[in-house]
């Protein structure tokens, strides 16, 4: 804490301080103790968030977790192990759809886009659907997917986050294509190769790590996703079928229909599911973060 | 090839160049463009599934849908009045409390933390980020709520019972820590790292020269954050806040667990409410008839109200890059 204290901060040399007036001094100093504790308030919140789920979830974590099912109403013991492949599948299915679509519409706004008014377009929704309410897009898959097709299902599941993932790629992918030097595209197309060429193979190699990220990126921004579960792959207290038809079992609904439960083990399993969930999002978020710092 | 201005394209001038490799670059022009137009398409279908799946309730409904503040649904009766003034409240009060403390922790970071103590800060307001909503949900509720419950709302309601105005908006009848303003201040802490980034950049993004030039004058440091950069970084700072707003608007989760989830309007920002994302996420699996189309019109609302706060952030934050 003490690291934050106005103390450490470079000041001016005392002397110059006094020639300064104490009203002015006084609101300096105020600004500084402010914005100083309105960080630490910030960091306190998410140490104490983090602080719970381990606290409380640590209990909930042993083999069981990993390798039962859901415990029915009443019983006992029980895990998660259900769903958690389920939310595996269903993060992988959002990933696969989303990574063509979003990689090849980062390229044409990066690469054949310049200029061009419909890319300008295109880049300001995609940056509206970046922030769009996900529970929205749960609400569109519904209705396009699930309700003509008779019934919730895991695919509808992976389209809904696919449609999350896709601006984080775009974006992504458009910003870091952007770092790649145009001379490097110059020196392909003097080669002969046709611009197709010389973005599958100079641009997209060259901007590989910062493309990644944005993949990682948007499984992280996905894995954690609730609302639009609900509308789509809605949940599964068992084995969920191979066909993927049907509620399929996974982590954030069954967190929330677990946590406010009656049943003890199933608040516990909650817990334990809540401190999976964010360890992996938060590891994937650094892993990412680390990787565009390595790149720039 | 058709892009005569894309430096990076041959020029069309050399056909007898053309290789079977010609074909593929046709295709993968093609695709991307489709890839791009999809992102268009997800809009308007996004707006167009709203409009179609919500249009019997409010046929039905007519301008009742808004203003009515009845949700029946025995009797089919379905006014949005109390989800919207939920939704709007909870978001006016996260922009109340997110908003200084966003601007607080830009300049903190960008004009007084040490060198070495600026990045792990900023990871740590960015992870605040990648937190997922229910998480805060079940922090807000389990954690948060009860706290809430037994040092701010019980003794705040003793004293302010029967105060004119201020008692009816801050007392509660039975403090039980959730409600309106919780919802607001979790919503609060979600919104703090999406305003505080932006606005971080652009102060990062301001010449160095001016701010220098400020402190040549002998200004203090507040002085400088006042009336230099505050005034340069401007408008899109209000961008920064709207986006926020559109966070805050559509937040669901975490929102479902603490805001009480009562179909009543309390005039109390202490008492339990309803926001149009909870109430979707609520009833939407037990909904059948005209109730599923009530909820899906209730998105549509929710729909239109986010994407005008949007479309007016991103304009005024795209502002800033033109310095």
């Amino acid at each position: 804490m003490s690291t934050a204290t106005p103390s450490t901060v470079r000041e001016l040399p005392p002397s110059t301080w006094g020639r300064v007036r104490q009203s002015r001094r006084v609101a300096d100093k105020a600004m500084r103790i402010i914005t100083a504790s309105f960080t630490m308030i910030a960091i306190f919140v998410l140490f104490w968030i983090l602080g719970m789920l381990i606290v409380k979830g640590i209990g909930g974590l042993s083999v069981a977790t990993f390798t039962q099912t859901m415990p029915g109403p009443g019983s006992e013991g029980g895990g998660l192990a259900n769903a958690i492949v389920g939310s595996i599948i269903l993060t992988f299915l959002g990933i696969v759809v989303a990574t063509p679509i979003g990689v090849l519409a980062g390229t044409y706004l990066a690469e054949y886009g310049k200029g061009s008014k419909l890319a300008d377009l295109i880049r300001f929704i995609n940056d509206i659907l970046l922030s769009a309410p996900s529970i929205l897009i749960g609400l569109f898959v519904y209705v396009i997917l699930v309700e003509p097709l008779g019934g919730y299902s895991g695919w509808a599941g992976g389209v809904a986050l696919g449609i999350i993932a896709i601006p984080v790629i775009v974006r992504t992918t458009e910003d870091m294509l952007r770092l790649v030097p145009g001379p490097l595209r110059e020196a392909g197309s003097a080669l002969g190769a046709p611009t197709s060429i010389v973005i599958t193979s100079i641009t997209w190699k060259a901007a590989k790590a910062g493309m990644v990220t944005g993949i990682l990126l948007a499984l992280a921004r996905i894995a954690g996703e609730t609302a639009p579960l609900i509308f789509t792959a809605l949940n599964n207290s068992f084995w969920f079928s191979p066909s993927l038809l049907g509620g399929v079992s996974n982590l954030p609904v069954t967190i929330y229909q677990f946590a406010s439960a009656p049943y003890e083990n199933w608040q516990q399993l909650a817990w334990a599911g809540s401190l999976i969930i964010t360890m992996s999002i938060l590891v994937l978020s650094i892993i990412a973060r680390r990787i565009v710092r390595g790149a720039k | 090839m058709t892009a005569v201005t894309d430096p990076t394209s041959i020029p069309a001038a050399h056909p007898q160049r053309k290789t079977p490799k010609g074909t593929f670059d046709l295709i993968f022009r093609n695709a991307s463009f489709l890839s791009a137009l999809f992102v268009l398409l997800l809009l308007a279908g996004i707006m167009l599934s709203m409009v179609i799946g919500g249009w019997p309730a409010f046929r039905e409904m007519g301008i009742g849908f808004v203003t009515g503040s009845q949700w029946d649904t025995q009797q089919d009766v379905y006014g949005a009045w109390p989800a919207i003034a939920g939704t709007l409240s909870t978001a006016f009060l996260a922009l109340l409390i997110g908003v200084p403390l966003s601007l607080g922790i830009a300049v903190y970071l960008t004009q007084l933390a040490p060198l070495w103590f600026k990045q792990p800060v900023s990871t740590a307001i960015e992870l605040l980020a990648a937190v997922p909503s229910i998480i805060y949900g079940m922090w807000g509720l389990f954690v948060f709520v009860p706290l809430f419950a037994a040092y701010v709302q019980t003794p705040l309601s003793n004293i302010v019972e029967g105060m004119p105005i201020i008692g009816t908006i801050l007392s509660s009848r039975s403090p039980s820590g959730l409600g309106i303003l919780t919802a607001g201040i979790i919503l609060a802490f979600m919104i703090i790292p999406f305003i505080a980034s932006i606005v971080r950049d652009m102060l990062d993004q301001i010449p160095s020269v001016l701010r220098e030039s400020a402190y040549g004058i002998g200004a203090t440091t507040w002085e400088v954050v006042r009336h230099v950069l505050v005034p340069q970084a401007g408008v899109s700072i209000i961008g920064a806040c709207m986006l926020g707003l559109g966070r805050a608007l559509g937040e669901t989760m975490a929102v479902t667990f603490v805001v009480g989830n009562a179909n009543r309007l309390s005039a109390s920002i202490m008492d339990p409410g309803s926001t149009i994302a909870s109430r979707i996420a609520n009833e939407f699996n037990e909904a059948i008839g005209l109730q599923l189309n009530a909820l899906i019109a209730l998105g549509c609302i929710l729909f239109f109200v986010t994407f005008v706060v949007l479309v007016i952030a991103r304009i005024l934050v795209a502002r800033v890059k033109a310095f």
